[in-house]
């Protein structure tokens, strides 16, 4: 795994599979949406609103996952030092925070004629508010800092700690009993949602999650570049009074071998 | 355990030759508590409603504002350098800056509510239950405070960041404290409640001082 985990590696394995992930997600999103607006039945009480779940729920698993995600590089950052890591938690925290925020919208619409309320301060609503917190904090202290490997350091520290978070979201409504439904997909006894609904719900869920990945190539990837672009000027290779004879022999991975090798 | 107590007086008797600082969170909680009945009207039985609510917010907010003193001097004038590189682990050491932190935000807090429960009206059965919840619940605050705390150290904007940091986490506290001093007001046995805070208390105690230990050396490097 380790081999992975240098830029140049990244860089070079992610050029081919993007194209084919951006497609996945789209192909995947398209039909999703086809089912879950179009092809899918309306529920006996909810009739049409019903339809906004299949944008809620993939939304709240990506909140979580995300979350996990960033928690994990964090980790990884801080156990083995990969500046690939850092790299991904960093990318990874606003794209978490937005699948959270469309969660909490979309709850709130499906709230409002369901509920007759928008906002109720349920244990799973104000869980998942408090998981939209720590992406905030997080993402404010990875910035905080003039020196950024340090920020990602202290984001690393934070996201492991703010992790207690997710079981909490996970398992709020089985342990309060509230307002919102109990899990209904993943449990020990089957998914409790009836099968016409489970495809669009899982093929909306595949497809969040492709775009995720589609999302976090493209971030990293622009941040690596940003990286080369900021070594290249440091090296002077954009001076014009420098020899572009010597220019030319740098190697253009140099700033990133340097840094894989702390 | 020298190295423990040695901290320990030391932050101890900077805060009391400094003073103020004690002072100023008690001032700060019970100048934040009166500004409800200003807000919500002085109508006695909604203040007897939500003074347990409003008394774990205030003391919630006075112990994070404290938060910066515990790493924040020592970092700029080189103390905590030393710290990190004495012999002795700094995981203890940092216990002692918290425990020290506690002696001198959380127990005057504790010892301030009580006149607060009485100036919101509460009823009396609330009392010993709120002060046994702060017991709990106010070192914990302290704990996880010193995380954040730790983590901004030479960040830009530290203060406002630590509130963003240390809220989310402080709110099972605040959940479990106030619900229990609900529970007492009703009648009910608070115990359950207690006993959450009590493990709130071990999980922080035996975790935080590491984590806190980990971004304060981060910090140092």
């Amino acid at each position: 795994m380790h081999r992975f985990a240098k830029p140049s590696v990244f860089l070079k394995f992610t050029a081919p599979i993007l194209p084919w992930l951006s497609v996945l997600t789209a192909i995947l999103i398209a039909v999703g949406l086809y089912f879950s607006l179009i092809a899918s039945p309306v529920d006996y009480q909810q009739s049409h609103t019903v339809r906004i779940m299949y944008i809620h729920v993939p939304a709240a698993w990506m909140g979580l996952f995300c979350y996990v995600g960033m928690a994990i590089c964090g980790a990884m950052s801080l156990i083995w030092k990969h500046p690939l890591a850092d790299i991904c938690a960093r990318a990874t925290a606003p794209i978490g925070a937005m699948f959270t925020v469309v969660c909490l919208v979309t709850g709130s619409l499906w709230g409002e004629p369901m509920w007759g309320t928008w906002w109720v301060w349920d244990a799973r609503l104000t869980s998942m508010l408090i998981l939209l917190f720590l992406y905030l904090g997080y993402m404010a202290l990875v910035n905080a800092f003039d020196d950024p490997e340090r920020g990602s350091k202290a984001g690393s520290a934070l996201a492991l700690v703010g992790a207690v978070n997710v079981p909490i979201v996970k398992f709020s409504v089985d342990w309060w009993n509230t307002l919102h439904q109990p899990a209904s997909i993943v449990r020990m006894d089957g998914p409790t949602v009836d099968p016409s609904m489970q495809l669009p719900l899982a093929l909306m869920i595949l497809g969040f999650t492709c775009y995720y990945f589609v999302v976090l190539i493209l971030r990293v990837r622009l941040e690596l570049n940003e990286r080369r672009i900021r070594a290249l000027h440091l090296s002077g290779m954009f001076d014009e009074r420098s020899n572009p004879a010597t220019a030319k022999e740098q190697s253009y991975d140099a700033g990133h071998n340097a840094e894989a090798k702390q | 355990m020298n190295g423990f107590w040695a901290i320990l007086q030391r932050d101890l008797r900077l805060a009391m030759r400094q003073g103020a600082d004690s002072v100023m969170v008690v001032a700060f909680f019970i100048v934040t508590t009166t500004l409800f009945p200003f807000g919500v009207g002085p109508e006695a039985n909604i203040l007897a409603r939500i003074a347990s609510g409003v008394i774990w917010v205030s003391a919630l907010l006075a112990a994070m504002l404290s938060l910066e003193r515990v790493f924040q001097t020592d970092y700029e004038d080189g103390s905590l350098e030393l710290l990190t590189l004495s012999p002795v682990s700094l995981e203890l050491l940092i216990l002692g800056k918290v425990l020290a932190h506690w002696l001198t935000t959380g127990l005057p807090l504790i010892i301030a509510a009580p006149l607060m429960a009485v100036m919101l009206n509460m009823n009396q059965d609330g009392f010993i239950i709120l002060m046994v919840a702060m017991l709990l619940g106010t070192p914990a605050l302290s704990l996880i405070g010193a995380i954040g705390a730790a983590l901004i150290l030479g960040a830009r904007r530290g203060g406002v960041l630590v509130s963003l940091l240390v809220l989310p986490l402080y709110i099972p506290v605040l959940i479990f404290g106030a619900g229990a001093v609900e529970a007492a007001l009703l009648g009910i046995s608070a115990t359950a409640q207690l006993q959450i805070m009590a493990a709130i208390l071990l999980l922080t105690l035996a975790a935080a001082p590491f984590a806190t230990a980990h971004a304060v050396r981060q910090a140092m490097e």
